[in-house]
């Protein structure tokens, strides 16, 4: 309407913004895993940056190229599809055949995020979706590891990394077998202080604690991650593994080794917090993350396989939503007094 | 950060926005000149309007009775200025809608000085002689709500207030008038509160005041009267501090039911601005004829607080504080609350705080992304609603949910929610279109 020459805007208010934006969030979130990332190159080399860029790269294409075909407008510039890339190439092997990588960064963002909606809309971490198809499909590849700072690793990539598609791959004489299934296969403990350190095999971005919860501070300090996710699961698991080594000390191991081997760090803090599959209340992510840590330590202790932290993530993804039917905030007014 | 957090109280939840409050806190209360023609609207109130006692042509003296209260939840209207009725008309208001107000033509030179009425006599008078004369005088909240004080004063024979709450938060940035009030007016306030105690049967009063106003807050323990039960409480910053259910909460750490009153838990609170008109008003039998409002906003060059006659053009208000002629945006009341406003051609009335005026180039709306339940909204509502579940309700039509399962009624829309926002969806816009919807539903049914 005009108002004497000019033009007033009108708006409902509120008419001011915190200025916090979806992006700038998943911008962080990547800046907080570059140096998980730097460091998987750098105990892995080259084999574990290949393993990263097809990673990143066929999850980006993936969305982009399904919002091209869906004729809506690419999302790949909010940043959540560069997390899942980079999310979904830490959580594996980094001898990996590169076919191998590709296919489950395809299904991870094509099956778990796109087919349900896009950003916001995905019940499960597309990541760990992405790694559960290869470790269903393909499980010698899921779990043959090469070892930790070979003296080539800057200059010779594994014969595996190329492998052509449905070829078996071949791996080199040395393997790296990992913490947990040195203790769960071998009966052989890893020092805790290796483990924080990153000094041991696995997947190419779980083995350093210590720059994983760097990462995880710096999110839960800037507010782009909930801590109680990651603090009622490493309680969880730690409370859990203190109390069975308490009572075999044969058959379990110790609380530090269950808290820093395996992918525990990484799920905890990295996957597990992904906003969108996990409850939106604080007592619904203390009760979700209990549930996660509950359900890694069965896995682990019991289970077939040495680790159990994806599959417990997925789960508890599937159990947010309920979680959030279960527990909402008292609303005020009402209940008290 | 943690020891400011500890020193004052205040309610769980909440934001922090920039205050903005720094141009204009310091600067005292200004008397504004007449306008050459002042409309005053018959309905500047919730409730029915009130009933014109004046005639065209009829010549009126400043602070002269207008118009009469139709019925319980209505009040009086008085001349802005010594003059001439000119017509009884429809005039557009505030919310775009044409509605009845009477015309007044002062006087060339027309004094400031105002009639006096038949005074409310403190020591004499009953409580109903004090609601009485504060509906007659024409007051309403002047924080905004514009709600009958007499009405809200009234409270049910059942219910026992202990407590009056006076409130001088101001938590909407850029507002500086109740800032201004409190440490010019000091005097009215103790008098308003003497007739609030009186009228509540409240056993004490608390003036609550936000941290940002220590200046306020220490001039006005400075000058407490002895002889009345009344202290100052300093609450910490935080939006939306002021609202009556947050204050309450800070101070007495009660909650006022759901869908409830706070004189269900013995509490009656009142804005700061009202009890100094009270105070100021009732021993000389006067009516509300002006208020103190905040001129404000880059697109302001005289920015301050002025004492405006009601029903005074907006437009001659703005030019009067040198608006900028590029003005883009004008809102009523504050950036977190206020209307923006379609038009300058509206008048003042006695439910606004402020206008806030922006010249800022036409902005693009951000870009809106799908909720990613980042709970920043859940952790900013100061009601403890769940906005995220609200919002993708509202998204799917389904007011009645939203309503019987997640309290949307609860919510009186103070856009924290929608503020905080990452995605950047218009949450509680979104809301107040969800109630319009259920409050046409349940007219209907």
């Amino acid at each position: 309407m005009s108002a004497r020459g000019h033009t007033l805007q009108i708006h409902s208010s509120p008419h001011i913004a915190s200025g916090a934006s979806v992006d700038v969030i998943m911008r962080n979130v990547v800046l907080a895993l570059l140096p998980v990332v730097a460091f998987a190159v750098y105990s892995f080399g080259l084999a574990a940056a290949l393993t990263l860029l097809v990673a990143v790269f066929s999850c980006v294409a993936t969305e982009h190229l399904l919002c091209r075909l869906a004729a809506t407008p690419t999302t790949v510039r909010d940043w959540s599809v560069t997390i899942t890339g980079l999310l979904y190439g830490l959580t594996l092997p980094p001898a990996l055949p590169l076919w191998m990588v590709a296919c489950g960064g395809v299904i991870g963002v094509a099956m778990a995020k796109f087919l349900f909606g896009g950003l916001g809309y995905n019940a499960f971490n597309p990541a760990l979706v992405g790694r559960a198809f290869l470790q269903a499909a393909f499980p010698v590849a899921m779990t043959s590891w090469t070892p930790a700072f070979a003296a080539d690793r800057f200059s010779q990539l594994p014969a595996s990394t190329f492998t052509m598609p449905f070829a078996a791959p071949v791996y080199d004489g040395v393997s790296g077998a990992t913490p947990l299934s040195l203790f769960k296969f071998d009966g052989q403990l890893t020092a805790t202080g290796d483990l924080l350190l990153g000094l041991t095999n696995g997947s190419a971005g779980e083995t350093c604690a210590v720059l994983i919860l760097a990462g995880g501070l710096y999110l839960a300090a800037r507010k782009m991650l909930n801590w109680r996710i990651p603090a009622a699961i490493l309680a969880t698991v730690a409370g859990l593994g203190w109390g069975f080594h308490l009572l075999s000390p044969a058959d379990y191991p110790p609380a530090g080794f269950m808290l820093f081997s395996g992918g525990l760090m990484l799920g905890a803090v990295f996957m597990a917090t992904d906003m969108v599959a996990s409850p939106i209340t604080n007592a619904g992510c203390v009760l979700y993350g209990v549930l996660i840590g509950v359900l890694i330590t069965v896995i682990r202790l019991w289970g077939g396989m040495p680790e159990g932290v994806m599959y417990a993530i997925l789960l508890a993804n599937a159990a947010s939503p309920h979680i959030d039917g279960l527990i909402q905030p008292r609303v005020f007014g009402t209940g008290r007094g | 950060m943690f020891s400011a957090l500890r020193q004052h109280r205040s309610f769980a939840h909440g934001i922090h926005p920039p205050e903005a409050k720094d141009d204009t806190r310091d600067l005292p209360i200004k008397q504004f000149p007449f306008a050459p023609v002042m409309i005053v609207p018959l309905s500047q109130h919730i409730g029915k309007p009130a009933l014109p006692v004046v005639r065209e042509g009829q010549e009126v003296e400043r602070g002269q009775l207008i118009a009469e209260p139709d019925g319980f939840v209505s009040v009086a209207m008085h001349a802005p200025a010594s003059g001439v009725i000119q017509r009884i008309a429809l005039a557009p208001g505030i919310n775009g809608r044409m509605s009845p107000a009477i015309f007044l033509k002062p006087f060339p030179g027309s004094s400031q000085q105002v009639s006096e009425g038949e005074p409310c006599d403190l020591a004499t008078a009953s409580p109903e002689d004090i609601l009485l004369a504060i509906q007659r005088a024409g007051i309403v909240g002047l924080g905004g709500a514009a709600f009958p004080t007499h009405v809200k004063l009234k409270v049910p024979d059942d219910k026992h207030i202990d407590t009056l709450i006076i409130n001088g938060v101001e938590c909407e940035p850029y507002l500086t008038t109740d800032h201004r009030v409190m440490l010019e007016q000091q005097a009215d306030i103790f008098t308003g509160v003497r007739y609030l105690l009186k009228v509540t049967g409240a056993e004490c009063a608390i003036i609550g005041v936000e941290a940002n106003k220590l200046d306020v807050a220490q001039s006005l323990r400075a000058a407490l009267p002895t002889d009345i039960p009344v202290t100052v409480e300093v609450v910490a910053v935080k939006y939306p501090q002021g609202a009556e259910k947050m204050l309450i909460s800070a101070l007495l750490d009660r909650e006022v039911p759901s869908g409830g009153l706070p004189s269900d838990i013995g509490v009656v609170s009142v804005n700061v601005a009202t009890t100094a008109e009270i105070g100021r008003l009732l021993p000389h039998g006067r009516g509300i004829q002006e208020r103190v409002i905040t001129i404000g906003g880059p697109a302001i060059a005289r920015k301050g607080n002025y004492r405006i006659p009601i029903g005074t053009p907006l437009r001659f208000a703005l030019e009067y504080a040198g608006m900028a002629q590029n003005v883009s945006r004008v809102f009523l009341g504050g950036p977190m609350m206020g209307q923006s406003l379609p038009s300058l051609d509206i008048p003042i009335t006695k439910g606004t705080s402020g206008f806030i005026a922006f010249s800022d180039a036409q902005t693009a709306a951000p870009v809106e992304y799908p909720c990613i339940h980042c709970a920043y909204c859940v952790d900013a509502c100061p009601l403890f609603l769940n906005p995220s579940q609200l919002g993708l309700l509202a998204r799917a039509g389904q007011v009645e949910r939203m309503a019987d399962e997640f309290n949307l009624l609860d919510c009186f829309e103070c856009g924290s929610c929608s503020y905080v926002c990452p995605a950047h969806i218009p949450l509680v816009q979104r809301f107040r279109a969800a109630k319009g919807v259920l409050r046409k539903r349940r007219a209907a049914s």
